[in-house]
């Protein structure tokens, strides 16, 4: 019979957790090889196959672990965040995901059909990129030891002939765009966390971001270049430490134009409620993009056909001034740096 | 005058004001208030140090740039007006030592970061004790309800804003486990000492603290000869205050405007005022880095006292108190102007700790802690509007 809870066995390597890799995770990601050996294989490892790729690429290798209270949040869970997570940062390389891993550790008491849901949400998350998960790790833990779930996840990817997109590209002039509302995950979060009710359906943005951004990377300049110049997703700290980061590396400063950066009325409500910029709010399904100048409409245009993308604007631009600086112009003309948060944001007291 | 300004299209009651437009096509819907504000600023600006006594409305100048935009005569400055800010040492120690006596420690996020003479309630949590962070006193007392064995106390702090939601929570019955260590101030009282020894021509009264309390108790103020205008917290509630006082000067008037009168009643919220009547009293209390300001603090009356953390816990807090005097008489003082920049007399960028030593990460003086601090708004959004007039 199968149980209802995780148990300290499923992860001792024996029959008890067989039948767990078998009926849950084997059953439930669909895509599961790229190569002559796949998951359902169950060997020390499997493989990637390499075909029809310039000499040129280059393999993009990323990992990232996640842990999130709680686990369930609107909409979604941490299985769509540690999957979209681990492709986008294969997609702001500008690299191709070609194979996904997936390491799971569980304290004992975690309900099945909680673990069942995850793995469900995994796998649909990765299809929606194209993108197998070739293999895995599952470790049970006390109950003492964890209070929820962890799981990391490593990618593998592959950039196009041309070098990888990085932080670091933006020169004078190029456009910043973004690909859609800010801070979404962040407040709706907060909120289910807190049990606010701000009477909106506000939630995770947690989204893969490959197939949004694929087209993005063909395109040219007149005179050969990529027009994509540089590309980050606003995770923890969000705008604004993306955008801190990518003027630092680029050693270029930025200007962007407050009344054009898109956020949800309920987002913009929720910050000033509690006190907190959320341009500093987390996001997990967007992308921060530098465009050299001229070519921001076309992928505007390419960017608002893709539902990811259908809010996405030019929030602002790189300048010579402020080098290493970003800076918020509003509609009056005023002016501020926005600099990098200090940590987590805390609310305020009135 | 007022009416045609306050009257925006945009703001339905009772719902918050977009930081951006929803989509670009509202772009053009949005009119131009604060620009006519600030031509009409420039049409009769003259030099003039304007104080406002709000963290919130610090918050506002430096968030919209608004420094960056006066003109270079009308310098706005920023009085004690951060409830974190002036919320003394040893009121923090207590709360860290109640922490440390396996009482549950409830307070606001912004209070957590704040150094007392050992660590902040931040670093009292990572040792191990029970410090939370809520948005209300009611979550505390819902921690309170659920578990009934458990010592569960308030840190109250704040200015008359956050008072009355104490208040009422008190007078509808809380748990018999539940207390309040009250470190409340009133803003009167500190206003008053700002118009005795002051370089300011002008104040901006916060309109958090005038929707309880009302506009009377700034009457003095101009009774003084200083004009004054009670304000909100949007860049052109701001931006008409600064008008308002402006026209005020041009007339050699000094009275109060209510420039917030969407909020502000002249008389203030009677209900909650009642309530907190009810339940406090003043007291002389002591203000960090300014002092003892006389009848500015509040205690709980003598029939509450069983809500009350310092009664209820008497011991401990005497013992709290003792350990604070001890360690103030060995230590040297810190060379952060606080006091100077409180009370408006110096700018941060004249604290030989600002934006080195004084960082919103690793803040050695109180007005780097909250976002609500001169210090730390000045070096999060104000350097480039701050830069001009360092």
């Amino acid at each position: 019979m199968k149980s209802t809870t995780i148990t300290l066995e499923h992860g001792a390597g024996g029959e008890v957790m067989q039948a767990l890799i078998g009926e849950i995770i084997l059953k439930n990601f669909n895509s599961k090889s790229t190569g002559s050996v796949g998951l359902e294989s169950l060997d020390d490892g499997s493989t990637v196959k390499l075909e029809n790729f310039d000499s040129n690429s280059e393999l993009v290798l990323t990992t990232d672990s996640h842990v999130i209270i709680p686990a369930f949040f609107p909409e979604t869970n941490i299985g769509r965040l540690a999957v979209a997570g681990t492709i986008n940062d294969l997609t702001m390389m500008g690299a191709k995901p070609l194979a996904l891993t997936c390491a799971v550790i569980v304290p004992e008491g975690f309900p099945m059909d909680d673990f069942e849901t995850i793995i469900k949400t995994m796998a649909s998350t990765a299809a929606e990129a194209d993108v197998p998960i070739i293999t895995g790790d599952t470790k049970t833990v006390e109950k003492a030891a964890l209070d929820s779930i962890i799981l990391n996840t490593a990618g593998l990817g592959i950039t196009a002939a041309e070098k990888p997109v990085r932080d670091s590209g933006l020169s004078r002039g190029d456009k910043i765009l973004v690909t859609g509302t800010i801070g979404d995950h962040g407040i709706s979060l907060m909120a289910h966390r807190e049990g606010f009710d701000f009477d909106t359906d506000l939630v995770s943005d947690s989204a893969p971001l490959w197939k949004l951004i694929e087209p993005l990377l063909e395109l040219k300049t007149p005179e050969g270049a990529a027009v994509i110049t540089a590309m980050k997703d606003p995770t923890r700290g969000g705008l604004a430490n993306a955008l801190n980061e990518m003027a630092e590396k680029s050693e270029a400063g930025i200007i962007l134009e407050e009344e054009d950066i898109p956020f949800k009325p309920a987002v913009s409500a929720a910050c000033e409620m509690l006190g907190l910029d959320p341009l500093e709010v987390a996001n997990e399904g967007k992308a921060v993009i530098g465009v050299k100048a001229g070519f921001e409409e076309k992928v505007l245009e390419i960017l608002k056909k893709h539902p990811y993308g259908k809010d996405a604007a030019v929030i602002g631009e790189v300048s010579a001034e402020n080098k290493g600086e970003v800076v918020l112009r509003n509609r009056f003309g005023g002016m501020r740096y926005v600099d990098v948060p200090a940590g987590d944001p805390i609310p305020r007291v009135c | 005058m007022e009416s045609s300004v306050l009257r925006r299209p945009y703001r339905k009651t009772g719902t918050l004001i977009k930081m951006a437009p929803e989509n670009p096509q509202s772009k053009q819907g949005i009119p131009e208030i604060e620009k006519k504000l600030l031509e009409r600023i420039e049409a009769s600006a003259r030099p003039l140090r304007i104080m406002h006594v709000c963290g919130t409305h610090e918050r506002t100048i430096a968030k919209y740039g608004l420094r960056s935009v006066l003109p270079e005569e009308i310098e706005v400055i920023s009085g004690p007006g951060c409830p974190v800010c002036v919320t003394p040492e040893a009121d923090i120690d207590i709360a860290i030592a109640l922490a440390k006596s396996g009482a549950s420690v409830v307070t606001f996020g912004d209070m957590m970061r704040v150094p007392g003479s050992a660590g902040s309630l931040l670093d009292a949590k990572a040792e191990g004790t029970d410090v939370r962070m809520v948005y209300s006193i009611d979550d505390a007392v819902t921690l309170a309800e659920k578990k009934p064995e458990q010592e569960v106390v308030f840190f109250g702090i704040g200015f008359e804003t956050t008072v009355p939601a104490n208040a009422a929570t008190l007078l509808r019955g809380v748990p018999e486990n539940f207390s309040l260590l009250v470190s409340q101030k009133r803003t009167p009282p500190a206003i008053g000492l700002l118009s005795r020894d002051t370089e300011v021509d002008a104040f901006i009264a916060p309109g958090h603290v005038a929707t309880i309390i009302g506009t009377k108790p700034f009457e003095p103020l101009a009774e003084q000869g200083f004009p004054v205008v009670v304000s909100g917290f949007e860049a052109y509630d701001v931006l008409l205050g600064i008008s308002l006082l402006l026209a005020q000067i041009e007339k050699g008037e000094a009275r109060v405007d209510n420039g917030y009168p969407r909020v502000v009643k002249s008389e203030g919220n009677l209900i909650a005022l009642k309530m907190m009547e009810e339940v406090f009293e003043t007291a002389d209390s002591e203000w960090r880095g300014i002092g003892n300001i006389d009848s500015s603090g509040l205690v709980l009356k003598k029939e509450l006292e069983e809500q009350d953390a310092a009664k209820r816990h008497e011991d401990l807090y005497a013992a709290a108190l003792g350990e604070i005097r001890k360690k103030a008489e060995g230590r040297d003082k810190k060379h952060c102007i606080c006091a100077a920049i409180l009370t408006g007399k110096a700018k941060p960028s004249q604290c030989p700790n600002f934006g080195k030593d004084c960082t919103p990460k690793n803040p050695a003086g109180p007005c780097m802690v909250s976002q609500e601090g001169m210090c730390y708004n000045w070096f999060k959004y104000a350097r480039i509007g701050g830069s001009r007039r360092a």
